[in-house]
């Protein structure tokens, strides 16, 4: 059965039938076809974002917590350029969205005409894939195709960008049942003869390691990882965006690898014999220097893109596929040939060193600590469903360091792109896709000054985030490479902590603005946050000058770590050799 | 090391920029490029020549593959393809230098396509080897203009899947 009916209307019911149940809008001039036909729509909301940008990490933190595609819609133009960033952030870590941008008619593309961008060329770069409609019979198609890019394989943002009189244009409606796609064939099954070969190596391995990353949450296999990991017995540290693959309070896990993770958590990755990557792309922030990296390793490599497999590092036995069927198949394999755990004196050697080398920081009284109130904000919602969004900086590897994350998608920060300003907008969007966690962004008082204008966003459509700011009157990462890099000089990275009140600016958007300056009075107010039925803004007051503890210095081998030793003094860390190496 | 690819692609708009800028943003150049439908109007072929370690090769075939308008890459071994590139010089010919450059041509089996009063037009096919050896013989006579369309190959026939 078609329906005589508009491109725009068309557009609507397309979405309709993807189940999309809210879209982050913001319109203009050649967007108003499209936004007078989602008035129509019963099913889907509109939410209104104060920015554009805005819209889209509500859209992909939408995303990242409910497994759902997000959806934004723009108009031309700024808006469309306004999109970018979001879009970026999207991209580097794989979230699938998409974003509909309007465009200028047909007849003027290509003119300079008003409010034109060439959004598509723009965002080449940072889609999976793009279209632009030139025809309004083609919307329903279009809409169909991009939802199934952006949520299979390896995810991402896809872009469909509509000139208005392909909105306005008639066409007889009817939604696809299925695509047709000759280049695209994602691989799900992985390899038989590979996965006996991976089955085999873990089954004989003494030192194995289960490294984890997104892939994993996007895949959906966090129930397999688990069974294999309880298994063999084999440790797991999972990457920053594969926060929650595996849960953080199992015995089994032992912390976030890479340049802010534990000394025990690198110690770990060096000495051991059998690395199982799954999901994870060998960042440079995770291996710090790749010929040093796991070197007395053989690895396992499951991802679902080629692409990602050999690109940095070399491995042993490559298994194309989605990391669920792959783990599910590895652990049958496991079961049928009675393999037995072999890691005991291995899980002994890991504690000794989480014992001797823990994470570690210097507790005050008279003063609040950052990792303090992370640790407290951990403390006071380990019994709630909780999803945690960060900005990006120390606040971000301060929540990494000591923020319990125990289940998938209830983690929500910017990895690749490492966009400040993420976090809140983000935030938005989890709790609108899901209303019945408490969602908290910890943030930085610079990132969050990035995107504070969503406070309205979220006060008029009652959308009960909590923002808990880590105010140390700095750009603290930037301020930390400055003073162990740059001798202190700190140029460009100094704000201020009183500057602007955010409890002031918190209720003037009407939400609950409230503050905290010592140990003393920190429970109390972050109870009454999050206990809030409304928005609530926390200006922790915390030390100015406090760093992120280890650290690898960039370029360095992930072993040989930056502080986190109690008691040591920055400075007696920092040798001149080590200085040298950063600079080479 | 030099690798000619055969990328087949949807016949769509767009597509052509989606796979050259895959290689700019990765910083190869791409020598020579024809493109052209193939015996299927929806399917087009790009034919690339590009100048790259066999590493960086794989990576960005890899990447390629991810596009979703790409259908299939054959990175194209000399041995066992058939490779041609169509030429046409236009030379400098006063008459009484006319007859050395048509008996060149005509080694060649390249067509005199166009004469002028002062130059004559030559059209020629062959591999890269031979049209580069004809450039060098006309070379003495002043080649006023060139174009080459770049490389186009096919897997040959025993190669068949
Ligand atoms: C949009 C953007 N601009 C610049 C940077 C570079 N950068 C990384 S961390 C950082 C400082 C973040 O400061 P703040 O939000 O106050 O967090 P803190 O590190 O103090 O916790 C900057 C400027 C970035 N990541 N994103």
């Amino acid at each position: 059965m078609t329906k005589r009916m508009n491109g725009a209307e068309a557009l609507v019911k397309s979405l309709e039938a993807e189940d999309v149940e809210v879209i982050f809008g913001y319109p203009g001039g050649v967007a108003l076809p499209i936004f007078d036909a989602l008035y129509d729509s019963k099913q889907i909301r509109t939410i209104l974002p104060r920015h554009e940008q805005g819209a889209v990490h509500m859209a992909d933190g939408y995303a990242r917590a409910t497994g759902k595609a997000g959806v934004a819609l723009v108009t031309s133009g700024p808006g469309a350029t306004n999109t970018v960033t979001g879009i970026a952030t999207a991209w580097m870590d794989s979230i699938p969205i998409v974003v509909m941008t309007a465009q200028v008619a047909t007849s003027v593309i290509g003119t300079d005409a008003f409010q034109e961008s060439d959004i598509t060329g723009i965002t080449l770069p940072v889609t999976k894939h793009n279209f632009l409609v030139k025809d309004a019979r083609d919307l329903p198609e279009v809409v169909k195709e991009a939802f199934y890019i952006a949520t299979t394989g390896r995810p991402g943002p896809v872009l469909i960008d509509i000139p208005v009189d392909v909105s306005k244009g008639e066409l007889d409606f009817a939604y696809p049942e299925t695509v047709s796609l000759p280049g695209y064939k994602p691989t799900f099954k992985g390899h038989a003869k590979q996965i006996k070969q991976a089955a085999s190596m873990i089954s004989k391995a003494r030192k194995p390691l289960l490294y984890v990353g997104g892939g994993v949450i996007a895949s959906g296999a966090e129930r397999e990882i688990k069974d294999l990991a309880e298994l063999m017995q084999i440790p797991v540290t999972t990457t920053m965006m594969g926060k929650g693959g595996f849960p953080e309070d199992h015995h089994l896990w032992i912390g976030m690898p890479g340049m802010h993770g534990a000394k025990y958590t690198n110690y770990t990755i060096t000495e051991t014999d059998l690395l199982i990557g799954v999901g994870v792309r060998f960042d440079d922030r995770v291996t710090g220097k790749l010929s040093s990296f796991a070197n007395k390793a053989k690895i396992i490599h499951i991802d679902v893109d080629p692409a990602e497999i050999g690109k940095n590092k070399l491995v042993d036995v490559p298994i194309v596929g989605d990391a669920k069927q792959v783990i599910a198949a590895l652990v049958a394999e496991l079961r049928k040939s009675g393999a037995e755990p072999k890691t005991e004196p291995w899980m002994r050697a890991i504690d000794d060193w989480r014992t001797n080398f823990p994470l570690h920081y210097q507790h005050r009284e008279d003063a609040l600590m950052p990792q303090y109130v992370v640790q407290r904000i951990n403390e006071l919602t380990k019994d709630r469903d909780t999803v945690i969004a960060t900005e990006v900086g120390q606040n971000q590897m301060w929540a990494c360091q000591f923020y319990t994350i125990r289940r998938a998608r209830s983690w929500v920060s910017s990895g690749g792109l490492g966009t400040m300003g993420y976090g809140f907008p983000a935030a938005i969007g989890a709790k609108v896709g899901r209303p019945d966690s408490l969602v908290i962004d910890i943030a930085g008082d610079g990132s969050f000054q990035m995107n504070p204008q969503e406070l309205a966003t979220a006060v008029v459509n009652d959308i009960p985030v909590k923002v808990v700011i880590l105010n140390n009157g700095f750009l603290g990462m930037v301020r930390q490479w400055q003073e162990l890099f740059y001798g202190k000089r700190y140029s460009a990275s100094v704000l201020a902590q009183d500057c602007p009140d955010f409890v002031k600016l918190a209720e003037a958007y009407g939400a609950l603005g409230l503050r905290a300056t010592t140990p003393a009075e920190l429970d109390d107010v972050l109870t009454k946050a999050f206990d809030h039925p409304g928005v609530a803004v926390v200006d922790c007051r915390v030390v100015g000058e406090e760093c992120v503890f280890p650290m690898v210095a960039p370029g360095g081998s992930i072993d040989e770590m930056l502080g986190g030793i109690p008691g040591c003094p920055v400075s007696e860390m920092l040798d001149d050799e080590l200085l040298e190496e950063v600079w080479e | 090391m030099q690798h000619t690819l055969s990328v087949l692609v949807e016949n769509k708009a767009g597509v052509l920029t989606r796979v050259t800028s895959l290689f700019a943003r990765r910083g190869f150049n791409i020598d020579s490029l024809a493109v052209g439908v193939t015996e299927d109007p929806t399917l087009s072929r790009i034919t690339l020549v590009v100048n790259a370690a066999d590493t960086p090769l794989e990576q960005i075939t890899k990447q390629l593959h991810k596009l979703i308008n790409v259908i299939k890459i054959q990175d194209l071994n000399p041995a066992d393809s058939v490779e041609r590139e169509l030429v046409m010089f236009k030379i400098n010919a006063a008459p009484e230098k006319r007859h050395e450059i048509i008996e060149i041509a005509n080694v060649f089996r390249a067509k005199i396509i166009d004469v002028g009063r002062n130059s004559l037009t030559i059209e020629a096919t062959g591999s890269a080897d031979k049209i580069d050896a004809m450039e060098d013989l006309f070379r003495a006579y002043g080649i006023k203009e060139l174009v080459r369309t770049g490389k186009i190959a096919l897997a040959r026939g025993s190669r068949e899947s």
